[in-house]
């Protein structure tokens, strides 16, 4: 089963389902050890400005290497298709990235995508070469219509971004995870390493956490909780669980009882 | 005499005067940003790496450049 139980997303293997956002952290050195005790090969990054005025600002390519772990460029901030375009075409001038992560924001608020947006940037992107893991919100219908635009993997919310609210809406997660055969990451809402053992429960294929780890208490136990949550909740589905019984059962025999 | 050399550019949203004969390379090259590590994008367009000596920087031209930072 170990060997078997493959993640692949474009095409390519990834030992680890949880994939980490290294936003948030106090400082690089604090985001680089969390990833590390994490276990992630995979993390979102974002696109921005090199601050010109200060020469000496530490480059997150210092403290994580991106020949060692996968870099996901995101769209993080973007709240219309042209900005998602030009930020990604922009990340894969940095150093020939195609797979990245696109996210269109509706609104300041909720953080909650703008799903015509996401559609129609998803099927650019897709034209011009990139693979593309879309944020989404929990819905079937609208993770069906990503999947024919070209999407390489589902990423719906389990809640806001950033919220912790943990998984709001554990039905549409699992339609969406039974109607197609791409991957699916649930990506935003994780609160606690219970809430990525619930995903991956549901038969998610993935987990992306990056608040949940970053602004914890303790950042790096909470890497290792997340990291065992993620392996846990993946056994526990594979495992296949007993029916759910309204009434008591004995575990133990009555068969030479006293 | 010599104001004449320098002409006004905006990169990142900053207003910044270079030598008027500077190309994309020397811009780059001055601010000491390493080429690996970023991405440039030239009055909207976005710019080949390998082909930045040849572009030569003119009066209120517009660079960005980006790079990869901390994000969910």
């Amino acid at each position: 089963m170990k060997n078997k139980d493959k993640f692949i997303i474009a095409k390519k293997n990834y030992s680890s389902r949880l994939i980490v956002g290294t936003g948030k952290y106090k400082s690089m050195k604090e985001c680089a050890k969390a990833i590390k005790i994490s276990g992630a090969d995979i993390v979102t990054v974002a696109v921005r400005r090199v601050n010109i005025s200060d020469k000496n600002k530490p480059l997150l390519m210092d403290y994580i290497n991106p020949k060692k772990i996968t870099y996901l460029p995101n769209t993080a901030g973007c709240f219309s298709s042209d900005e998602a375009l030009r930020t990604l075409r922009l990340a894969r001038e940095i150093g020939g990235w195609k797979l990245v992560k696109l996210e269109v924001l509706g609104e300041k608020k909720t953080l909650f995508p703008d799903a015509i947006e996401t559609l129609k940037s998803t099927e650019v992107l897709t034209k011009e070469g990139f693979k593309v893991m879309v944020y989404c919100n929990d819905d079937p219908l609208m993770a069906k219509r990503l999947e024919n635009a070209g999407a390489c993997a589902i990423m719906p919310l389990a809640a806001p971004i950033g919220s912790g609210l943990g998984i709001q809406n554990k039905i549409n997660l699992k339609i969406i995870r039974n109607q197609t055969k791409l991957p699916v990451i649930v990506d935003a809402g994780i609160g606690q390493a219970s809430d990525a053992t619930q995903a991956m429960e549901l038969g998610c294929d993935g987990v992306l956490i990056n608040t949940a780890i970053a602004k914890a208490k303790n950042p790096y136990e909470m890497a290792e909780a997340m990291k065992y949550a993620v392996i846990s909740g993946r056994k526990s589905f594979l495992s296949g669980r007993i029916n759910p019984n309204l009434f008591g059962s004995a575990s133990t025999t009555n068969i030479g009882i006293i | 005499m010599r104001k004449k050399n320098k002409i006004k550019i905006t990169v990142n949203g900053k207003q910044t005067i270079i030598n008027s004969n500077f190309s994309l390379k020397n811009l780059v090259d001055k601010l000491e940003i390493p080429l690996n590590k970023i991405a440039i994008e030239y009055n909207r367009e976005i710019i080949d790496k390998k082909k930045i000596k040849k572009i030569l920087l003119s009066k209120n031209d517009k660079v960005e450049i980006v790079h990869f930072i901390g994000g969910g």
